[in-house]
């Protein structure tokens, strides 16, 4: 639009400078939590390949998705929908026009964090 | 584009420490960004240490204090210095806010740090060249657009119609909302930033407004309007207390609802 580099002027700071809110945080949590739950996706259908290709690479990839850390990224991972899926109510909720001071949508910031570890811990065990 | 390391020239190297004042007991460490257009060096961050006991109460009244008794290069704006002109927008411990009505007190931590508007190209110390925020305010039409007759007096609006304004016209376009917005900083060559769309909801819902269909098209975009991902960084630092947020969120609902 505008001519805005006269002098090659320097960019001032930003990521590194700006202090951490609760809105961005949990916004960009969001963001990686989807991300991250496409690999988790992608492990879990490595998973069901492996259980209809036979017993022998079953076996394999079962012990590796198992392990202590196969494990833990499942967990992760559990957690990750937890969190991306009350986030994404967040968005619903926030798509009304509704919860959007700044009060309020802090605490539904809070309430996504709490809810996706509660919501992680009721799941497991359910099914462990 | 997301882009989080800054360009070379502008990373920013540690700067010069100014003696203490002599004799003061109540000291404050102020670091503070320098550019100089003239010198050809990287932007720094010079440490001053300025006195409270001698010092008004505001982040602005400090910076006026170091400029006339420490170090008068230092360059920023302001003027109305009671948070109506806007001039003095500025980072302070990490938030951005109006320096004339923000408290050197109301700053967390030991160390006042001070930078420019961030993501903005730097003219000299805390000053950001705002050409083009000021360009796509104005892409907006930041005025009542109508096509009946002009009427003989004034254009009338009922009060319930003006409510409607409260929490939008106070806006004094400072930058402090769109320069705190992640999607503003990775796109603010196209999408228009939290400020923009505040006064572009500000002439569509004005009742005397005849421009609303128009203004709805200009910003069915996916850039202009819908790189707003509700961070609500802006909703947060407005030193005014308004909601850009919320704003932005209202236009959003309008295009959804005209197309039914």
């Amino acid at each position: 639009m505008a001519d805005v580099n006269r002098g090659d002027r320097p960019l001032s700071p930003h990521i590194s400078i700006y202090r951490l809110q609760l809105n961005s945080v949990t916004s960009i949590l969001n963001r990686i939590t989807g991300n991250a739950l496409l690999v988790g996706a992608f492990l879990l259908v490595w998973w069901l390949i492996a259980a209809a290709s036979g017993a022998a690479y079953f076996a394999t990839v079962d012990a590796i998705l198992t392990s202590v850390i196969g494990d833990l990224v499942m967990v992760g991972s559990l957690w990750a929908l937890w969190y991306h899926t009350l986030g994404g109510v967040r968005h619903l909720i926030w798509d009304t026009g509704r919860a959007l001071e700044v009060a309020t949508a802090d605490r539904l910031g809070w309430a996504i964090i709490l809810g996706s570890v509660v919501m992680t811990v009721l799941t497991l065990l359910v099914i462990v | 584009m997301v882009e989080l390391a800054l360009p070379k020239n502008s990373r920013v190297r540690t700067g010069k420490t100014w003696p203490r004042p002599e004799g003061a007991t109540n000291l404050k460490q102020f670091q503070i960004y320098r550019w100089n257009p003239d010198d050809g060096e990287n932007p720094r961050v010079d440490t001053y240490w300025v006195d409270l006991d001698t010092c008004g109460p505001m982040v602005l009244d400090a910076l006026i204090k170091i400029k006339n008794e420490i170090d008068p290069t230092l360059t920023f704006r302001r003027s109305c210095r009671e948070g109506i002109c806007g001039s003095c927008a500025m980072n302070i411990g990490g938030i951005n806010t109006l320096a004339c009505i923000h408290g050197i007190d109301e700053v967390p931590g030991k160390i006042v740090k001070i930078y420019p508007l961030p993501h903005m190209p730097v003219v000299k110390d805390l000053i950001p060249d705002l050409t083009h925020f000021y360009a796509q305010h104005a892409s907006i039409m930041p005025w009542l657009e109508t096509k009946t007759q002009r009427p003989e007096k004034e254009w009338r609006q009922s009060i319930e119609d003006r409510k409607k304004l409260d929490g939008l016209y106070e806006c004094v376009m400072c930058a402090s909302c769109s320069t705190s917005c992640p999607s503003y900083w990775w796109n603010g060559d196209r999408y228009l930033g939290p400020a923009a769309l505040l006064h572009a909801y500000r002439w569509i819902i004005d009742s005397r407004d005849e421009a609303t269909g128009e203004r709805l098209d200009d910003l069915e975009d996916p850039f202009k309007l819908y790189r707003c991902h509700t961070i609500m960084n802006c909703a947060k630092t407005c030193p005014k207390g308004l909601n850009p947020a919320k704003a932005i969120a209202e236009i959003k609902k309008m295009m959804v609802e005209r197309q039914l």
